[in-house]
């Protein structure tokens, strides 16, 4: 069996950090998720960051802002490459999706965790 | 309105000018001028996906962008000029005078540059570059959004 997909959170500050370990807490799966932050960052600063959370394994890129300096870099990296996918968007319910689905290939685990989030987000009549 | 702000930024555009400088100053265009972008339609897509669509976005060349910074400041729209480097910002003043402020938002570590704010790393080379381009009579400032304070460059350089 391969290697399970990893997720790297990609934002702006500490949402990054904080989204981890909110999954942490609901799910108790602490091994999935890796954090990255843009602070202090210039784009080739963020690409190296980005790289070294990737370590050269298949994984899951879920970016804060659908543009912007954490788009542009993760989206640099993933050029080209069939074993790392981009989400934009990211938010606690397509990070839990995810979490169990680290069996699927990276754009197709991808798409699912944004169909996951997309579907978290509602306005319920109060 | 013209140009509201000429602003060097090695993220160009991202969320601290589409939002923190677009939103208040209710931006209608951005022109980002760098060589590298200016020849990449593949680089153009990328910094356009930030961009929502009632901000029109302009790629130019060092050398379109002297030519074009008149018809960009008689725009009844207000709009943002970024660059990438304190180099094409220096050389864009060199062939116009129309560049009468510069803002650092954004100048990041890079080898031979020293902290100067939290934000903003020079060389000494760049900071004598800015000294000489105040010394001309452009206001130089440091100043990521809109609500902090301006920093004269008196202070960090």
């Amino acid at each position: 069996m391969s290697e399970p997909l990893r997720g790297v959170i990609v934002s702006h500050a500490a949402v990054a950090q904080a989204l981890k370990s909110a999954v942490g807490t609901i799910t108790g799966v602490e091994d999935a998720l890796i954090p990255v932050s843009n602070d202090g960052c210039d784009s080739g600063a963020l690409s190296e960051r980005l790289a070294a959370a990737i370590g050269g394994k298949p994984a899951v890129l879920f970016v804060d802002l659908p543009g912007g300096s954490c788009l542009t870099s993760a989206i640099r990296l993933a050029k080209g490459r069939t074993d790392v996918a981009v989400v934009t968007g990211v938010n606690l319910a397509m990070l839990l999706d995810f979490v169990f689905h680290r069996d699927l290939p990276p754009l197709e685990a991808a798409r699912r965790a944004g169909e996951a989030g997309s579907k978290a987000i509602r306005t319920p009549a109060a | 309105m013209s140009i509201v702000l000429y602003r060097v930024d090695d993220r160009l555009i991202h969320g601290q000018v589409i939002v923190g400088w677009g939103q208040p100053f209710h931006v209608g265009f951005i022109v980002l001028v760098d060589d590298a972008v200016r020849a990449s339609d593949w680089e153009q897509d990328l910094y356009r996906m930030g961009v929502p669509p009632h901000i029109e976005v302009s790629f130019a060349s060092i050398a379109e962008a002297a030519q074009r910074l008149p018809e960009w400041e008689a725009d009844p729209r207000p709009g943002i000029l970024l660059a990438g480097s304190i180099d094409t910002l220096a050389a864009l003043s060199a062939n116009s005078h129309r560049v009468k402020r510069i803002n650092l938002g954004g100048i990041h570590h890079q080898p031979g540059r020293s902290q100067r704010l939290r934000y903003v790393y020079l060389s000494d080379s760049e900071a004598v570059k800015l000294k000489e381009l105040a010394g001309q009579g452009i206001e130089i400032t440091a100043q990521d959004v809109p609500t902090a304070r301006p920093v004269p460059l008196e202070e960090f350089a």
